[in-house]
């Protein structure tokens, strides 16, 4: 749905200077595909998605979304993608219906009511239609920016920070909203600094800070990353115990942290009843067993700082 | 899944152009006429360029004041007069100072709208999902110029016929109100306003890339109206008399200006510049 090749962005300053704001970006999102775009705040996402919507053109590289090619069918590119911005620019002075029909308008919406009237009842915001749009509070604008991005029903969505800045019952309603549209199998392009959200809503998620630093999913990461630990609550810790699953053959690490026996399997499923029945016959209570699950931050930092230690380490080479 | 008409015909894309251009419009029209300042500007400034020449030249026709002495013209413009008497040369006169009042309409009038327009996308950010939609930005542009224009020429016209109508009311005598309606002012009022407004709003659109209040932006692009003043100044010093011949060089001059500044103001509206070098 959308596949770039080398696509990189340049800026010149006032000043002269060239600043490169995404280098060589090659990636491929699937269709019907939720994919998280998730880098630290200047890394070039709002510039990538800038591009992939055919807001500005890339210095090099290639790009095609939803079959259209970047630079050549840039009217179709923008026809055929949503795109909700990181601050949702609505006609201040202008009812939320207006707001909506003037976008129905430009899109060339067959039927510009009926669609306005969809996504205003889909969003709860049909009572209010009347209303400008600068009386919404921040959540009811970012709906409204949502139904704006719909109105034309595209296939790929762009989302840049859907629910920046909103309560977590505004936050809560658009990423419910992100998981329909998703069912409907759009293509959604999700920018976010929301890790915990990305890792709830994204299949994939590509860690980017000017160069492309990884994609895969959050599981996957985590696994390359941390590889599977489990976790056994134990009423008291001895370390003849932990020695004792530490010489199991399929144990990678056995761990004692406090009264946590924490151990490295490939293959929990299997693997966690031998250890149980270990423990069991050495006299352990074990309270009970959970996987150990690095959040999505964890992952995140710890790619970010690798890769600037690796770009500081090249330009000191 | 797709609700949007098909395209590829020329004709479609033709119709799609005409129907977003006037998606803008009534877009700008919904929006810039809420606010105060721009309804003031566009509904004030031709009552009074309208009533206050009217006023004058009733006065003057009650007061007595265009007979006897005192109706001295400079001695420039008594050209312009020919065979008429020296109490028609002089509301001729007066009214030839009012009517270059009626070209700071054509001036001000986009500039106002445009300001409010474009700063006022820039400062709410709605520029960007505009731009994000199939809109081109020539169609864009074109859009918030006819939007600021029309106002203001149609502003012009209209007070120029409630003008004429009202000097025919009071019972101006036929030669004032031929003079009034004469090419000079006819190839002012519409070929030259029109011109004004294009090159107006192009001004506006260049100072509002560059700030960021509306107010500023409105100010800075006024100094568009200096060489309509300075006219001014010069037919009442009789350094300057306007006629045919004149106006003809004016409007010459002004759809080179125009051309020169709808490049450099499409120029600076380009999706690319307004994404990252409008602050």
């Amino acid at each position: 749905m959308i596949i770039t090749q080398g696509l990189t962005k340049e800026f010149r300053l006032r000043k002269g200077a060239l600043v490169t704001a995404v280098s060589g970006l090659t990636l491929e999102v699937k269709e019907g595909e939720v994919f998280g775009f998730l880098g630290p705040n200047g890394a070039g996402k709002t510039t990538t998605v800038r591009m992939l919507s055919s807001l500005i053109g890339p210095t090099a590289g290639k790009a095609w979304v939803n079959g259209y090619e970047l630079g050549v069918d840039d009217q179709a590119i923008r026809r055929s993608v949503g795109i909700l911005t990181e601050t949702p620019g609505m006609y201040e002075r202008l009812s939320a219906e207006r707001n909506l029909m003037i976008f129905s308008r430009l899109y060339g919406v067959a039927d510009p009511q009926g669609q306005v009237q969809k996504y205003l009842r889909m969003l709860g915001l049909w009572e209010r239609r009347f209303d400008e749009a600068g009386s919404f509070s921040k959540g009811m604008r970012q709906k409204l920016a949502i139904a704006r991005a719909l109105l034309h029903e595209p296939k790929v969505l762009f989302l840049d920070e859907p629910t920046s800045g909103l309560d977590p019952e505004a936050a809560k309603l658009v990423r419910d909203f992100i998981e329909e549209l998703k069912s409907e199998g759009r293509t959604i392009f999700l920018c976010t600094h929301n890790l915990d959200e990305a890792d709830r809503l994204c299949e994939r998620i590509a860690i980017f800070k000017t160069n492309l630093i990884t994609v895969d999913s959050p599981e996957n990461l985590r696994k390359r990353l941390y590889g599977r630990k489990v976790v056994f609550h134990l009423r008291a810790a001895s370390d003849a115990w932990a020695e004792a699953v530490r010489s199991l053959p399929f144990v990678k690490q056995a761990d004692l942290v406090d009264n946590k026996l924490v151990v490295g399997l490939d293959r929990p499923e299997e693997q966690n009843p031998e250890i149980v029945r270990c423990l069991v016959g050495l006299g352990a209570d074990i309270q009970f067993v959970g996987e150990l699950r690095h959040s999505l931050e964890d992952i995140y930092l710890q790619m970010i700082h690798a890769a600037e230690a690796a770009a500081s380490q090249e330009v000191r080479a | 899944m797709s609700a949007v008409h098909p395209t590829g015909s020329r004709r479609l894309d033709a119709a799609g152009t005409v129907s977003r251009i006037r998606t803008i419009i009534d877009k700008e029209w919904a929006e810039v006429f809420k606010n105060r300042v721009v309804l003031l500007t566009v509904g004030v400034m031709p009552l009074v360029f309208t009533i206050l020449p009217l006023v004058i030249l009733g006065t003057m026709r009650r007061s007595g004041a265009l007979s006897g002495s005192g109706t001295d013209v400079p001695a420039g413009f008594a050209g312009v007069c020919g065979a008429m008497s020296p109490g028609d040369c002089l509301q001729v006169y007066v009214v030839d100072q009012f009517m270059l009042m009626f070209m700071l309409m054509p001036l001000a009038i986009p500039v106002a709208i445009a300001a409010y327009s474009i700063v006022g996308e820039k400062t709410t950010r709605s520029l960007e999902p505009l731009l994000a939609t199939p809109i081109s930005t020539e169609e864009l542009l074109a859009g918030k110029a006819l939007a600021a224009a029309i106002p203001a020429v149609l502003a012009t016209w209209i007070a120029f016929l409630v003008f004429i109508i009202g000097t025919a009311i009071l019972g101006v005598p036929p030669a004032v109100r031929a003079a009034i309606a004469s090419p000079t002012w006819l190839i002012a009022i519409l070929v030259i306003g029109p011109l004004m407004a294009v090159l107006s709003v192009n001004v506006a659109v260049i100072v509002s890339s560059r700030v960021s209040d509306p107010r500023a932006a409105e100010q800075i692009s006024m100094v568009i109206i200096v060489p309509v003043l300075m006219v001014f100044f010069a037919q009442i010093a009789g350094f300057l008399v306007i006629n045919a011949r004149l106006m003809g060089l004016v409007a010459a001059g002004l759809v080179l200006l125009d051309l020169v500044f709808i490049y450099l103001g499409a120029r600076l509206f380009q999706r690319e510049t307004i994404l990252t070098r409008w602050k």
